[in-house]
């Protein structure tokens, strides 16, 4: 169980990294993007930019806000 | 698209990921022996190298558009992380990634160990160690070769960047017999997560289903758009610690 978690882990880490907010906001970004394409006929290419800008300014932000 | 600037993009990703390597790699070597090192470098390069022709071929026969959409989310997420990291470290938030103090420390463990025969291994720490260095920093470049490769249908040029970066960076390694201090890797590494998040954007949004304005020439655009924004963070938290009082820079424990 202990190899199962440590594999997870490593995944996770290496995947994810150091703030899971980032991968969050790709994700939610995308989400969005396809909805407004499939959904509402939308070609929102500016939409995944924005997205990945914020998460960028955002993590930054809370990764140095308290030093 | 010209496989020209996938194999550079890989080229200089797989390059900073080879320096780090190189210095567990030399100092494993160095300190203690080299036949049980190169031993634990070639059983990681087998892993390697099975990984890449198990996973390869299978995502090559995804849907394109199911491909783009899950590597370019992986890639943005990846480049992101890099940016967050390389952009923390320009503005002293966090220690720099020192390859002379890494290797330092390596030897001073490196020289503690006991020499330890196992399974027909001279040296088993030597082994481990370099087995384990190769192995993770190479699981990044796997990870790179093929998800530039796929979402290309050219993993054969991403494979000739990748094999490129490895031998220049092996060859000037153990030219100088020492770990490549001099390499700017934190500004190599903000160029490569620039290059990821930006490739990872417009492959994320084509697989998501939008057209980008002048199809791949949308890169041209983006990949500077992503570097001046990185950049503009930069500036921001340099003046934003400018303007508070200094904060302590090793405390943020510092990985790869």
């Amino acid at each position: 169980m202990n190899r199962i978690k440590a594999f997870g882990a490593f995944w996770y880490d290496f995947v994810v990294g150091d703030d899971w907010q980032i991968a969050a906001l790709v994700v939610a970004g995308l989400a969005l993007t396809a909805i407004l394409v499939h959904t509402a006929g939308v070609n929102a290419w500016w939409l995944l930019p924005l997205f990945v800008f914020a998460a960028l300014g955002w993590s930054l932000h809370r990764a140095t806000r308290s030093r | 698209m010209n496989a020209l600037p996938l194999i550079l993009t890989v080229f200089v990703a797989c390059a900073v990921e080879a320096v780090e390597a190189l210095t567990i790699v030399m100092a494993t070597g160095l300190t203690r022996e080299w036949r049980s090192t190169f031993q634990g470098m070639g059983a990681a390069l087998v892993v390697l190298a099975v990984v890449t022709a198990v996973i390869g071929p299978a995502l090559t026969l995804l849907p394109l558009s199911a491909l783009r959409l899950v590597v370019g989310a992986l890639l943005a997420i990846f480049g992101l992380q890099w940016l967050r990291k390389a952009v923390l470290r320009a503005t002293g938030y966090k220690a720099l990634h020192d390859e002379a103090s890494a290797y330092l420390r390596e030897v001073a463990a490196a020289k503690a160990a006991p020499v330890q025969a196992r399974r027909g291994v001279t040296d088993w720490y030597s082994f481990t160690l370099a087995f384990k260095g190769v192995l993770l920093e190479g699981l990044e470049v796997v990870f790179i070769v093929l998800t530039f490769g796929a979402n290309q249908h050219n993993i054969g040029a991403a494979v000739i960047g990748a094999v490129a970066a490895i031998v220049v960076v092996s060859i000037a390694g153990f030219a100088v017999k020492a770990p490549l201090s001099k390499v700017p890797e934190n500004w190599l590494k903000f160029a490569v997560g620039v290059m990821l998040t930006s490739f990872g954007t417009f492959w994320g949004a084509e697989g998501a289903g939008v057209d980008w304005p002048g199809n791949d020439a949308a890169l041209l655009v983006l990949v500077p758009v992503v570097a001046l924004v990185s950049a503009g963070y930069v500036f921001w938290l340099r003046s934003r610690k400018a303007t508070v009082s200094a904060p302590d820079k090793e405390s943020e424990v510092v990985s790869s």
